[in-house]
């Protein structure tokens, strides 16, 4: 599904990743490790089509609406309530019956009490737990988590790692984290990254 | 294209520009009658006209390679664009200099508001000016490429659209002009001289856009090589 | 179709949201107009007519909606939310078109305050001055929202902007000035609604290689 060859990246004259050669299959759960600074959230972007690559090929074979992401920004408006932001995002996604599917992940992640609560009252970890409803508000087809870990409090790394657990059919994860120790035997393939 | 080859193409056009213009300033001041009009200080119109006209050609041709970029991802072109905006405000700021000293030799002021292809040129100094910051303030990359070529296809677009306004503003504020001033009526001699300096200012251009490119061309490569190395 | 209008709906609904949340922008541009009226008022001769006067209404416009299109990114770029939007689905010219539509409420928003202050300090507001004025809105939406895009990605972004933004706005208090003051308004408004039409047309094909990255 996703295959790279002699992929980089360069922000004006600082290389993050060079020569880079991956490939992922479907229902792949491929882990990302690697100090700060070697690239991990770089390919990750990369990967999720926000930014594009300056030297090799990178090819994803998912449209848009079949990918879920969460990074370092929970993507979340601040002025709007846990609820509007996944309605929003529900528009966007063209989710049949987002609003039951919005309080479901609500509700699941513990955010329910929260739902009309103005966003820039949160917590971090509650953020951060809305960032992952949003993630998986349109049931992806390929999940890109970049170090989803570090911000999530003790309630959040359980669901996150039971969300991991449930056997998607098909569902592919990049997951990208400095402490792999967590995920112990799940992925099916690691990758680390040298600081370049 | 290969650099030595680039480098002898810099200097034909070089050694033809050097030539034309020669010739054509020759014809110019010496050859073409003096217009009944205006008398010889309308002979800076041998020199003005044709840099305004180049000025047009290179943001032209600017917006053509922004375009090539958008439309084939033609990575190449954000350097052609950019040299091209370049070489454009270069005589673009040459229109407004020999405008100037033109309508200070006719009429006695250094500016005036009348002189529709002045103001033209004024905006577009504004404009393009604009473009060199917005460069200097995104970092390098594909983002910054599209972006500039988006803002120069803009500036194409603003060409005649200004223009239009331009006449417009005339109508309203001016409508008694104090200043008119008709384009030469141009005997075949004039029309001759003025071709030959045209041809003349357009090979300066090319020749400084051919130079100037081989140069970022090869400040990019040696960038790209460092890099390759550390 | 109805899917694009959709999105460009949702994306509107969201900016008229955030702002009448966070009380940021509009209440800004209504004191900053009127006092930009006021101001000009000392800057002008007592004997100035009201050539003078229609041309500061203009600018005072123009530095307002500056005011806006400033803001209308800023909000965005913190946090990086776009993100959000570029990982979506949608039309990346969904997002110009729904971004423009929340521009153009926020200026007339300034407007309905602007113009009867101006016809309370100056003189009288015609049906041609207001038709200019919306007309001049959509341009500057259009351009303006693209042009803060472009200068988001850049550093000394609020610097950038009035700078990208000024040469284009010329074309625009041509127009408005012309309707007026011009004996034949018409002219001028259909000039106002040409420029609309092609840099409306041209900002929203090129959102997309702007704003992503």
């Amino acid at each position: 599904m996703i295959h790279a060859r002699g992929l980089g990246r360069r922000f004006g004259n600082k290389r993050v990743l060079a020569g880079l050669d991956l490939d992922v299959d479907r229902g792949d759960f491929l882990l990302v490790t690697g100090a700060n600074g070697s690239g991990k959230t770089t390919l990750l972007r990369l990967i999720a089509g926000l930014i594009a690559p300056t030297a090799g090929q990178l090819e994803v074979d998912l449209d848009r609406s079949r990918l879920g992401f969460l990074g370092h920004d929970p993507l979340v408006y601040r002025e709007l309530t846990p609820l509007e932001n996944l309605d929003l995002y529900g528009r966007l996604y063209r989710i049949p019956e987002r609003r039951e599917r919005a309080g479901m992940l609500l509700e699941r992640f513990g955010l329910w009490a929260a739902r009309n609560e103005s966003t820039s009252a949160l917590s971090r970890g509650m953020l951060q737990r809305l960032a992952l409803s949003r993630a998986l508000l349109h049931e992806p087809d390929l999940l890109l988590l970049d170090e989803p870990f570090a911000a999530l409090d003790a309630a959040g790394a359980e669901l996150l790692l039971g969300e991991l657990e449930r056997a998607v059919p098909g569902r592919t994860i990049v997951l990208s984290s400095h402490q792999p120790e967590r995920l112990a035997g799940r992925p099916t393939s690691r990758l680390a990254l040298a600081a370049a | 294209m290969s650099t030595s080859l680039r480098n002898n193409g810099a200097v034909a056009l070089a050694l033809l520009a050097a030539v034309l213009l020669t010739l054509g300033l020759g014809l110019a001041l010496l050859w073409a009658p003096e217009d009944a009009d205006q008398g010889s200080s309308q002979r800076i119109f041998y020199i003005h006209v044709p840099v305004a006209l180049t000025a047009y050609a290179c943001f032209g041709w600017a917006a053509w390679k922004a375009f090539r970029l958008l439309w084939k991802g033609d990575e190449r072109a954000d350097l052609e664009s950019y040299t091209a905006v370049h070489m454009g405000v270069i005589f673009g700021v040459l229109t407004l200099i020999t405008g100037s000293i033109w309508a200070k030799i006719s009429w006695g002021v250094w500016w005036t508001w009348s002189e529709r292809q002045l103001v033209l040129f004024l905006i577009l100094f504004l404009f393009y000016s604009a473009y060199f910051m917005l460069r200097y303030s995104t970092e390098p990359g594909p983002r910054r490429a599209r972006t500039s070529a988006v803002y120069a296809l803009f500036g194409a677009v603003l060409l005649p659209v200004s223009f239009l306004a331009i006449r417009l503003a005339d109508q309203l504020l001016h409508p008694s002009p104090i200043f008119t001033r008709d384009g030469p009526q141009m005997s075949a001699s004039m029309f001759f001289s003025f071709c030959v300096c045209l041809a003349g200012m357009l090979a300066l251009a090319a020749a400084l856009y051919t130079i100037e490119l081989t140069g970022k061309r090869a400040d990019a490569n040696l960038r790209e090589l460092r890099e390759r190395l550390a | 179709m109805t899917g694009y209008l959709a999105d460009v709906a949702a994306l509107a609904r969201k900016d008229l949201l955030v702002e009448l949340r966070s009380r940021d922008t509009v209440p800004a541009m209504l004191l900053f107009v009127v006092g930009a009226l006021v101001v000009f008022h000392f800057a002008l001769p007592d004997d100035s007519s009201g050539l003078a006067a229609a041309g500061m209404l203009w600018i005072a416009l123009l530095f307002t909606a500056l005011l806006a299109l400033v803001r209308s990114f800023v909000a965005e770029r913190e946090g990086a939310v776009i993100d959000g939007l570029i990982l979506a689905p949608c039309d990346r010219s969904a997002i110009w078109l729904g971004k423009t539509l929340s521009v153009v409420a926020f200026l007339i928003f300034a407007e309905a305050v602007a113009l009867p202050a101006f016809a309370l300090f100056y003189e009288p507001v015609s049906w041609e001055l207001v038709a200019g004025v919306a007309l001049a809105d959509i341009g500057i939406a259009s351009v303006g929202t693209l042009l803060g895009a472009m200068a988001a990605a850049a550093r000394a972004r609020e610097l950038l902007l009035p700078l990208l933004f000024l040469p284009l706005a010329i074309p625009l208090v041509v127009g408005g000035v012309g309707a007026t003051l011009a004996e034949d308004p018409a002219r001028y408004l259909g000039f106002l609604a040409l420029y609309d039409l092609i840099f409306a047309i041209l900002s929203w094909a090129s959102f997309e290689y702007v704003v992503t990255e």
